[in-house]
């Protein structure tokens, strides 16, 4: 088991260095120049080939690739003298538009981003199961049918609509909650709450449907097998085949692709975060490609890359526990 | 004394295409300690039959009766078929990797049961699973109590499904087809097991098997079944000597033996009927080489004492077997 974890990390190792290499490439051959941007409008050549050369982009792109990944674990320094910018461990680069390591810049917006994503997983992980077991334990009545149309629907609309027409019927009609805006859940759990739980039902309802769908489909597969009928013909009540034997083995599925979702979501979500004007690592994402900020847009590629790498991982380990089968193979 | 007493059972499905008869007044014996063997091929209504017997059946229509150690199944309750259940009916079944949960432990499947219906405490339980293990001749019982299902072979996974089976010390062990995914050589071992446990524990057995070598090997009394239906009952020795129904004989002449003259087998001509479109009379009619016109209007039923077939040709005597 050891041997095995040892060797998924070192895969998840691999790939984030083949993820950086893309990005750091894509970044290179991006036709905006960082050094030209961080120049201003008053620019001279000679105040341009500095910069470049503080910058480091007058290395050849090998040494610059090298100089970035050494950087991740030790720190640098940008430039030299007065105008010398510490960027610390670990160094994702640094945004000169906003005078700030990448990596504080996203650790202000993390904690925004991770607030939506794990409130609105919570959420579609429970009604999306719940829904789907119950549909699949009544298959075939008329409870099913009316919440598989449900989920049909629920998943057919754009999540820029249910949050837009969540925000006029619930806030500005209903006055009911205030407009959405970040409030640490330290500062006021309530507020917090408040003021998430819009973008929370509104991405819920797009990722509940799925799982709802999901783990219908999987629990009606499962209920159909021998060993259910087995645990039946021991005298077990209906509620125990159900939670015990069925459960165990219908949301097994389910849990792989819950970790891979909520480890996409951690790397920000665009389109929710950017209709309801909330400041996580989704919007710092649109704002910085709108700027040509491209450290920052390198630094969140490579931070969702790694949610999701890690996500899959911990799924995989998570699954070896579940699933008897899956061990030391 | 009669453990099992079926009686007029019927079975039906109603699908899209109609109404399926999947057993058709369907009635038997089980004495305590005896060893019946229902055979029959696919779609005869046997294993139907040994689902109804454990109220297994969710969608069918179920009539007629059937008595279990003084327990009426057909219209019980849930809490009453469930007190039943596992309790003084087990069932094994034809796939044990299948019917097996992947991923529970087999010794916590085992004791499952008996802490169930007897209120055995985690530790009491675990330790009779091993007991039960080690009596199915699973060696490292204590071991092994702890492996999956996937971690043991075919014959061994059978082993533990009898050993689920007897955890809660029933009266009747129903066994569905419980060696046909098994090897050969392994299902002679588990038929050898079977027939132990009956005789040590006193046991009554209803052996549901499409293979006529299990039934010699296992049975003492022998059912066969063609359409939902009996044709043809009797002691094991009697059936294979004197069987009196076509459909037993044809079963008998599709056999390869190792005595007598080597020739060719032969096959039952046509195919079985769709329980949609039952025959009018006899319902082996369309097949029998041996038909009368009585045959396609008049539905025979069983007739005679200790040998019972149900064949207008035997009544009459018209054949000599």
């Amino acid at each position: 088991m050891i041997r095995y974890i040892a060797l998924r990390l070192a895969g998840v190792a691999g790939v984030l260095l083949v993820i950086c290499a893309v990005t750091f490439v894509i970044f290179f051959v991006f036709p905006a120049d960082p050094a030209l941007q961080a120049c201003g409008k008053s620019c001279t050549s000679e105040r341009l080939a500095m910069l470049h050369h503080q910058m480091g982009l007058d290395r050849p792109i090998w040494q610059q690739f090298t100089d970035y990944l050494v950087g991740i674990f030790a720190g640098r320094t940008y430039g030299t003298g007065p105008l010398a910018v510490q960027c610390h461990f670990p160094c994702l680069g640094f945004s000169y538009q906003n005078n700030m390591p990448v990596w504080d810049l996203m650790m202000q917006r993390l904690p925004t981003t991770v607030s939506i994503g794990i409130g609105a997983a919570v959420l579609w992980l429970v009604g999306g199961v719940t829904v789907g077991v119950v549909s699949a334990l009544r298959k075939d009545s008329l409870l099913d049918r009316t919440m598989m149309v449900g989920t049909l629907t629920s998943a057919s609309l754009p999540i820029y609509f249910t949050a837009m027409a969540l925000t006029v019927l619930v806030v500005q009609i209903g006055g009911l909650l205030p407009y959405s805006s970040y409030v640490p859940i330290a500062e006021d759990p309530i507020g917090w709450v408040k003021n998430l739980i819009l973008p929370w039902v509104a991405l819920a309802l797009l990722y509940a449907a799925m799982y709802a769908r999901l783990s219908r489909a999987s629990m009606v597969e499962t209920m159909a097998e021998p060993y259910i009928r087995t645990a039946r013909a021991k005298g077990l009540p209906e509620r125990t085949v159900v939670t015990k034997h069925g459960l165990r083995a219908g949301l097994t599925p389910v849990l792989t692709v819950f970790g891979m979702d909520l480890g996409a979501l951690l790397g920000g979500a665009i389109i929710t975060e950017s209709v309801f004007g909330l400041p996580g690592l989704g919007r710092l994402t649109i704002d910085s490609i709108e700027k040509s900020d491209q450290p920052v847009v390198m630094g969140v590629a490579l931070l969702a890359a790694f949610f999701i790498t890690f996500a899959n991982l911990l799924v995989d380990l998570f699954y070896a526990v579940l699933d008897p089968q899956v061990r030391y193979q | 004394m009669s453990l099992l007493t079926v009686r007029d059972l019927t079975v039906e499905f109603t699908g899209p295409k109609g109404t399926a008869r999947a057993v058709d007044g369907l009635s038997f014996t089980v004495d305590e300690g005896r060893t019946l063997g229902i055979v029959g091929e696919s779609g005869s209504g046997k294993s139907v039959t040994s689902l109804a017997i454990m109220g297994l059946h969710d969608r069918a229509r179920v009539t007629g009766s059937i008595d279990v150690a003084g327990t009426e199944v057909v219209g019980a309750g849930r809490e009453e078929i469930r007190a039943l259940r596992g309790r003084r009916v087990a069932m094994i079944f034809q796939d044990p990797l299948s019917s097996l949960h992947p991923h529970y432990r087999v010794g916590e499947q085992i004791a499952e049961a008996r802490r169930l219906h007897f209120g055995a405490s985690r530790r009491a339980a675990h330790k009779h699973a091993v007991q039960l293990l080690a009596d199915v001749g699973i060696p490292d019982p204590g071991e092994r109590a702890g492996d999956y299902p996937h971690q043991f072979s075919g014959g061994m996974r059978q082993r533990v499904m009898i050993a689920m089976a007897l955890a809660c010390e029933p009266d009747l062990l129903i066994a569905d087809e419980p060696t046909t995914a098994l090897d050969v050589t392994v299902q002679a071992q588990i038929l050898e097991l079977i027939a132990t446990i009956q005789r040590e524990r006193g046991l009554a057995v209803l052996m549901i098997t499409h293979d006529l070598g299990v039934v010699a090997r296992v049975a003492d009394d022998v059912l066969v079944m063609y359409a939902g239906r009996a044709v043809e009952r009797a002691d094991v020795d009697a059936l294979f000597a004197e069987p009196r129904h076509p459909y037993t004989r044809g079963l008998l002449g599709s056999l390869p033996r190792l005595t007598g003259p080597a020739g060719e087998l032969t096959p039952i001509a046509g195919t079985p009927p769709s329980p949609l479109t039952p025959a009018a009379g006899c319902p082996f009619h369309p097949r029998c080489p041996d038909r009368i016109a009585t045959c396609e209007t008049v539905r025979p039923d069983l007739e005679g004492t200790s040998h019972q077939a149900a064949c207008h040709l035997t009544a009459t005597k018209k054949v000599t077997p």
